[in-house]
């Protein structure tokens, strides 16, 4: 199992916290909570080893559009990009409601 | 409408199967009454699988939830099927455990407080062996306590159905609740196919195995109280009715003379169609005013 | 060594109440006799291995539907007669290989015939009977949950030739996509994943483990040991309620249950209308 982390710069404040997705096999659950300051963390738990650069990219994508000052933490069985991308916005989605 | 086109019954189905575990235990309680208790937010997470290389689920895949259903009191138990097939660790078995004694408690004190435990689960979770299999033990106490104050239901809707110690669990419950999808029996057909050969169970004749555990069958048989479809309303519908039935006269796994009986009765030189058990036991249920 | 063999029940039905049969009507599989245990009249009932059972998944030692049945009956039965008098102790002899596997099993739904067994020994427990489960030999998953794990105290003998577990070896490498060394060596540092009833031990649940050199043979001094013990466990279980909280609070389980012992905290803490 691998553990990574990733920050990324954050400008406002968000509302409320969010849980989804479930960690079944090629499926990831995403908590997303607001957080203090101008910096977002990441924290990821993933199976599958070895995909450190798939997670950046996705993850790049993802805050290159969202502004918000989360701690965001994944537990991740085996999903694809879409897949985690998909959650993410879900969890923003939700956050926002 | 033509008769080739799709009915607006089931255009309009919600579909219960489709739902999570969280999903599943908020349909069931009245309007804007329930919350969850212990959430992924408290993150009391397995132990054992990160140990292991295996990625926890913050709720070990157990839903506590708590509210009103038929305007009284009721706690919800719901084991995600999704995660690690619905199987039971130590946090998820702790959970469902913590959560009967609490209800129990509050019918001691004069709250009637029912239970409903949704079943997806395949028993116990190997990674944690043990304490997974201690954890049905001590559900089972906990139900046996909590029956004797307000119903226990125990519902299982599919895809994974009930199967190991859980069921069990569900052995012990005041009512049943299955659909047509579900299954319930203490061994799926790979184990006994493992154990004993393919002659004994083929575990590829999926026709064969829902004659034998599937809802339809268990239900014609008497050892489920109701067969519901997969229709999220109807669902609750059902569970709001053994909610308010309360605690019935008497526990199918108390009745043993009967089941002594039956188990007697039967020819074991041969395999049995399934079907013969319809008649042969719920007729003679009914007749006897048993279940 | 660690193998199933089927005669620890037998051997020890017979050093504790000096009888060794099945009670009349009932199927071989299953021994229940009344014997005197310190001052009290105990139950004694242990599961046994029938090669002439009636169901063909069910004799070499499994726990299937009639094992079942009949355990709940003789259980049932001392509930029934003692309604009013004292609660007198239930004493299961645990050695068996597993639940039955088999198609005539899961269609006559064994689930609800352990069930029903779980539920008398549950039941005796809940009515005030001490109800205590000494594992002489094996004890795997259903057949365990059947026949002991409803126990007050559970004592166990601390040698090779015990097993408490969820499943086999060979079936868990097999669904854990693993060889039975790597599922052994994981087994190791995974405390309850431990085929050693001396890990088990370490996982609170056991009220007492017991030395016996050769639980095959055991010398008359020895039996009298283990009488003792059962006696004292009785007295314990008397001393103290109904329910199997003493799994979470004994010593061991306050250092290897703390999940279990944090979820109930936090549970109760929340259950509250805030």
């Amino acid at each position: 199992m691998e553990q990574i982390e990733f920050n990324y710069p954050a400008k406002r404040k968000v509302p409320k916290r969010a849980h989804v997705g479930v960690v079944g096999s090629g499926d990831l659950e995403v908590l997303l909570e607001p957080s203090e300051g101008e910096v977002s963390h990441v924290f990821i738990r993933t199976s599958v080893d070895g995909f450190r650069d798939a997670w950046k990219a996705v993850l790049d994508r993802f805050f290159a559009k969202y502004d918000g000052a989360v701690r965001i933490e994944i537990n991740d069985a085996g999903a694809t990009p879409g897949i985690v991308h998909l959650r993410l916005e879900q969890a923003v989605e939700v956050s926002e409601r | 409408m033509s008769s080739k086109g799709y009915s607006a019954d089931f255009i309009n189905r919600q579909s219960f199967i489709e739902l999570d575990a969280r999903e599943r235990a908020k349909a069931l309680f009245d309007e804007g009454t329930s919350r969850e208790l212990v959430g992924p937010f408290d993150r009391v997470e397995s132990l054992w699988l990160p140990m292991q290389g295996v990625t926890p689920q913050e709720d070990d895949g157990c839903v506590v939830m708590k509210g009103k259903i038929a305007a009284q009191a009721a706690v919800v138990v719901a084991l995600e099927g999704a995660f690690q097939g619905g199987s039971i660790g130590e946090v998820s078995g702790a959970k469902m455990t913590a959560a009967l004694d609490l209800a129990c408690a509050d019918n001691e004190k004069g709250i009637r407080t029912s239970a409903v435990i949704l079943l997806e689960t395949g028993g116990v979770r190997l990674q944690e062996a043990n304490l997974g299999l201690a954890a049905i033990a001590e559900l089972m106490g906990s139900i046996l306590a909590l029956r004797k104050h307000a119903s226990v239901i125990c519902l299982t809707a599919g895809t994974v159905g009930c199967f190991g110690g859980m069921s069990l669990a569900a052995g012990l419950a005041s009512y049943v609740v299955m659909t047509r999808e579900a299954r319930l029996g203490m061994n799926g057909p790979e184990v006994i196919e493992q154990e004993n050969g393919v002659e004994e169970f083929d575990s590829s004749d999926r026709a064969l195995i829902w004659a034998i555990h599937g809802g339809e069958q268990r239900y014609a048989m008497g050892l489920a109280d109701a067969l519901v479809d997969d229709d999220a309303p109807q669902v609750a519908d059902f569970i709001r009715s053994f909610v308010s039935k309360g605690v019935p006269p008497v526990n199918r796994s108390s009745q043993v003379a009967l089941y002594r009986d039956r188990i007697a009765k039967l020819d074991t030189s041969r395999q049995w169609d399934p079907k013969e058990f319809r008649a042969l036991w719920s007729v003679n249920g009914l007749k006897e005013g048993k279940r | 060594m660690s193998e199933y063999s089927g005669i620890r029940g037998t051997v020890w039905f017979r050093a504790l109440t000096g009888q060794s049969l099945s009670m009349p009507g009932d199927p071989k599989s299953v021994l229940t006799a009344d014997a005197p245990l310190g001052n009290d009249h105990a139950r004694f009932l242990c599961v046994v291995p029938d090669p002439h059972a009636r169901f063909p998944c069910a004799r070499h030692g499994e726990v299937g539907l009639e094992e079942a049945v009949t355990l709940a009956t003789r259980v049932r039965e001392v509930i029934e007669n003692e309604k009013n008098t004292i609660k007198r102790p239930i004493v299961a002899i645990v050695d068996v290989k597993s639940q039955a596997y088999g198609r005539r099993e899961e269609t006559a739904a064994i689930f609800l015939a352990a069930a029903a067994a779980a539920d008398a020994y549950g039941s005796a427990r809940l009515a005030g009977h001490p109800v205590i489960a000494l594992v002489v030999g094996h004890a795997l998953s259903g057949a365990f949950l059947t026949h002991g794990y409803q126990a007050n105290r559970i004592l166990a003998f601390d040698d090779d030739g015990v097993m408490i577990h969820a499943m086999h070896k060979e079936a868990a490498a097999r669904v854990t996509r693993r060889s039975v060394d790597e599922l052994e060596k994981l087994a190791k540092e995974i405390a309850p994943m431990s085929y050693d009833i001396r890990d088990y031990a370490k996982l609170g649940l056991l009220y007492k483990l017991l030395h016996v050199e050769n639980p095959e043979k055991p010398s008359q001094q020895e039996i009298r040991n283990v009488e003792s013990e059962l006696i004292a466990a009785i007295a314990d279980a008397r001393g103290g309620p109904v329910d199997l909280r003493n799994r979470l609070e004994s010593v061991a389980a306050r250092e290897t249950r703390k999940a279990s012992i944090l979820v109930r905290t936090k549970l109760a803490a929340q259950w509250l209308e805030n």
